[in-house]
């Protein structure tokens, strides 16, 4: 909480894959002509012959990558908006890259409705759905640019398909950089608490840590859990928090159908059944706006989160 | 080519096809047409053109062959078997349950089997990924891709062609195997995709049309897919369905379909005679 700054994860996954390009000669990055908005532009400029611009082809683009791992010699990071990859290049990700368990890296931008003003068809609130349908998926969802430049060269190292999720919207540095460290399929506990816990993913783990101070302020302690990676979920932790207290908080920025909340109510039904309040979009689709007028009216704010806190314990208490 | 030579591939390709017909007649049900219509150029790929090694088929170095008309494996797997990939009795088993040739290719647990397709369209843009990491990294390997003349109506073939020749991946050979039909009708009637060789020349390909069946033009066009730089190379290789089964040639009704044990017996009688034929 150091630092306030405002960064997109975005920036971050363009200065994390220039980074690594010097430290790592065996990757390629791809793009679908968006390099400026993803920021692969960002390594184009520095590894223009390690960058393979495909065009208006998003389907094409995930098989290309899927025939570069294919050959052992190369892993190829395939960029492109969230609905593009997660949703038009579903199919071809699941046939293509997930069933052959391919090394392709799929970093998808512009996820969740905090796009803003280009509208519903931009908005990928279902990626996280599509996406843990396919088996042996990983997916990271970074809460902030430390987290995204640990988590793309994680990514990187780790051997099989990645589906990173990354955002447009610039928001708070919540990690600190001297301090952090990733790792692959373990949840990180942001703040203890005894009276709720709210697992969190992406930028939702800053509006969390946000929603647990407005809490504190009534005497509600609520622990914060930064859920980064989604697949393979941190079972262990969401079972661990339910035990101890009894009532789970969901906040993610995607469709409460299918997300991370889907999961944890998955996992706690078969393991710990226990109240459980999901924070995320309700089975509508999004529409053109500020960012932060749509994170509110689609009920995603630090004060939806800390409402649905309380409605938890309440259900907890009953 | 000598005829010597020309006698063994046809030979080979007859017992491709008799592998084939055994593995859809043993699985009820599979696809014979499509299988049979490109055992020659099958033949020759594997016999005589390709860089391979049955006995390290993850060689790094090796040519690389993508089935993107997936549907064809019995075709695929009777060739892998006969080089050597794995025992031709295995074709027995295909589509049978804890059976590792599967219903379309799934390259990591079949020797031999360079890419995971069977969804059409996938498998030549997977091709292009190939050659374009070749490229890069100055390797010297060769990819050949078999496409389908019906699966050329899925939209994502012409973005790999677009993709193919823009980053001039003369690395790149691929067929269309022009057989005609598809599995509502003919091409002309369900999808018209004529005319295939003028469409991909406009797309800036290197563009060769050929009998599907003839040797010596199977090799002639490979052999100007090699000395053609700067472009990929579609050869575009006209062919009869069910080639060398009398009753599946031609037929749209042998797509998908499994003979039953009376025309499984004719079939082998059939290819059989053929084989010995070329004897005389």
């Amino acid at each position: 909480m150091a630092d306030t700054k405002k960064i997109a994860t975005r920036d971050a996954y363009g200065n994390a894959l220039a980074a690594l390009g010097e430290k790592y000669e065996n990757f390629v990055v791809l793009d679908a002509d968006l390099a400026s908005a993803t920021k692969t532009g960002t390594f184009q400029k520095k590894f223009p012959d390690r960058h393979f611009d495909c065009g208006i082809q998003e389907g094409n683009m995930m098989l290309v990558a899927a025939g570069i791992a294919a050959t052992g010699l190369l892993v190829p990071f395939a960029s492109t908006f969230a609905i593009f990859a997660a949703g038009r290049a579903y199919e071809q990700i699941r046939n293509g890259i997930g069933y052959p368990h391919l090394n392709v890296k799929i970093a998808a931008t512009h996820a969740g409705i905090s796009v803003g003003e280009d509208g519903a068809t931009h908005q990928c609130n279902e990626d996280i759905a599509t996406m843990r349908s396919i088996p042996g998926m990983t997916i990271i969802s970074p809460s902030d640019v430390v987290e995204t430049a640990a988590a793309v060269e994680a990514a990187l190292n780790y051997v099989g398909p990645v589906y990173i999720r990354l955002g447009r919207l610039a928001f708070p540095v919540i990690n600190d950089p001297d301090n952090y460290k990733f790792e692959l399929g373990k949840g990180i506990v942001f703040a203890d608490g005894s009276d709720a816990a709210i697992f969190a993913t992406g930028m939702m783990v800053d509006s969390a840590l946000q929603a647990r101070e407005l809490l504190k302020a009534e005497g509600i302690d609520a622990a914060v859990i930064n859920i980064h990676t989604i697949k393979p979920l941190d079972e262990e932790l969401v079972v661990k928090y339910a035990v101890k207290t009894g009532a789970i908080v969901t906040a993610e920025e995607h469709q409460i159908i299918g997300g991370l909340g889907a999961a944890v109510c998955e996992t706690l039904s078969e393991n710990h059944p226990c109240p459980v309040k999901r924070v995320g979009i309700r089975d509508k689709f999004g529409k053109s706006g500020k960012p932060a007028a749509l994170l509110e009216e689609y009920g995603l704010t630090p004060a939806d989160i800390a409402a649905n806190v309380r409605a938890a314990i309440a259900m907890k208490n009953k | 080519m000598d005829q010597a030579k020309i006698k063994e591939l046809k030979k080979i390709s007859i017992d491709i096809k008799l592998g084939a017909v055994e593995a859809v007649y043993s699985a009820g049900s599979g696809h014979p047409g499509g299988s049979l219509s490109i055992t020659d150029i099958l033949a020759y790929l594997y016999f005589v053109e390709m860089n391979i090694d049955p006995k390290n088929p993850q060689w790094t170095e090796r040519d690389r062959f993508v089935l993107s008309k997936g549907h064809c494996t019995p075709g695929l797997y009777s060739v892998l078997a006969l080089r050597g990939y794995f025992p031709r009795e295995d074709l027995k088993t295909f589509r049978k349950i804890d059976s590792y040739l599967q219903g379309h290719p799934e390259m990591k647990n079949t020797p031999g089997v360079d890419m995971t397709t069977g969804s059409l369209g996938l498998g030549i843009s997977a091709a292009c990924g190939m050659a374009k990491a070749a490229k890069y990294c100055g390797k010297d390997f060769r990819i050949y891709a078999m496409m389908g003349d019906g699966e050329l109506g899925e939209g994502q073939c012409w973005e790999a062609a677009l993709f193919a020749a823009h980053f001039g991946l003369d690395n790149l050979c691929a067929f269309v195997d022009l057989n005609g039909l598809q599995i509502d009708g003919t091409t002309e009637e369900v999808l018209n995709t004529a005319s295939i060789a003028d469409k991909f020349r406009a797309f800036n390909w290197n563009v060769i049309e050929i009998d599907g069946h003839d040797f010596r033009a199977i090799k002639a066009a490979v052999d100007l897919s090699k000395q053609t730089k700067g472009k990929p190379t579609m050869i575009v290789a006209k062919t009869v369905k069910g080639n060398g089964v009398s009753y599946m040639e031609d037929s749209v009704g042998w797509h998908g379909k499994a003979p039953n044990a009376e025309e499984y017996a004719q079939a082998v009688k059939e290819l059989e005679a053929a084989k010995a034929e070329l004897d005389n």
